[in-house]
């Protein structure tokens, strides 16, 4: 039973990072890629580590997938971050579709939508 | 159940693709820290496949180093020198 789980989030977790990376080549923009992708495929990947830990038990690979799991799970969030925050100051426009620009109105007093 | 790995790599030659194409810098570095954990996940699953543990020790090394490369780039991308 707890086999089929593990299964079950594995192939959850391969489906996630899939639409992640079809995300990745989908969207117009840097920061459309970086939000559809990053959440995805932070997800999907600490879920196949889950499953790889629900199947193998308390072993050597198991406990290594859940240690990984949580390592991801804490450290992708902040390189996403810090990729954005450099790929603004670096000056990439946003997408002409944009509404809003709070960072850019916040520290510039001026958008940097593309028009 | 090794047909797992399979979607896995089509999203790898996504990445790749968008790695090649990308108009801008941040797009290629965005691809490349998303390549890394997309490969740590395939590691994994070989890990658990062939039931050898040391494919996990490569997981967990690939994925800090690609962790700490994320964050250099970021830093060069944002034009501030690496120990500002």
């Amino acid at each position: 039973m707890i086999e089929v789980l593990g299964y079950f989030l594995m192939g959850t977790g391969v489906v996630f990072d899939l639409f992640g990376c079809i995300g990745l080549v989908r969207f117009p923009d840097v920061y459309n890629r970086l939000q559809a992708s990053t959440k995805c495929v932070t997800l999907g990947t600490f879920s196949i580590m889950l499953g790889i830990f629900l199947v193998s038990g308390f072993n050597a690979t198991g406990v290594k997938a859940l240690l990984c799991g949580a390592f991801i799970l804490i450290s992708s969030p902040v390189a996403a971050h810090a990729l954005a925050k450099g790929a603004y100051k670096s000056g990439v426009k946003l997408w002409r579709g944009s509404v809003i620009d709070s960072y850019g109105e916040d520290t510039k007093h001026e958008s940097q939508i593309d028009k | 159940m090794s047909v797992l790995a399979i979607p896995l790599l089509l999203a790898a030659f996504l990445c790749l693709y968008r790695i090649g194409k990308g108009p801008t810098a941040a797009d290629r570095m965005v691809a490349i820290d998303i390549l890394g954990l997309i490969v740590v996940a395939i590691c994994a699953l070989v890990a658990l496949f062939l039931d050898e543990s040391f494919f996990m020790d490569i997981t967990i090394t690939f994925a800090l180093l690609s962790f700490v490369g994320s964050l250099a780039l970021a830093k060069y991308l944002e034009g501030r020198s690496l120990d500002d």
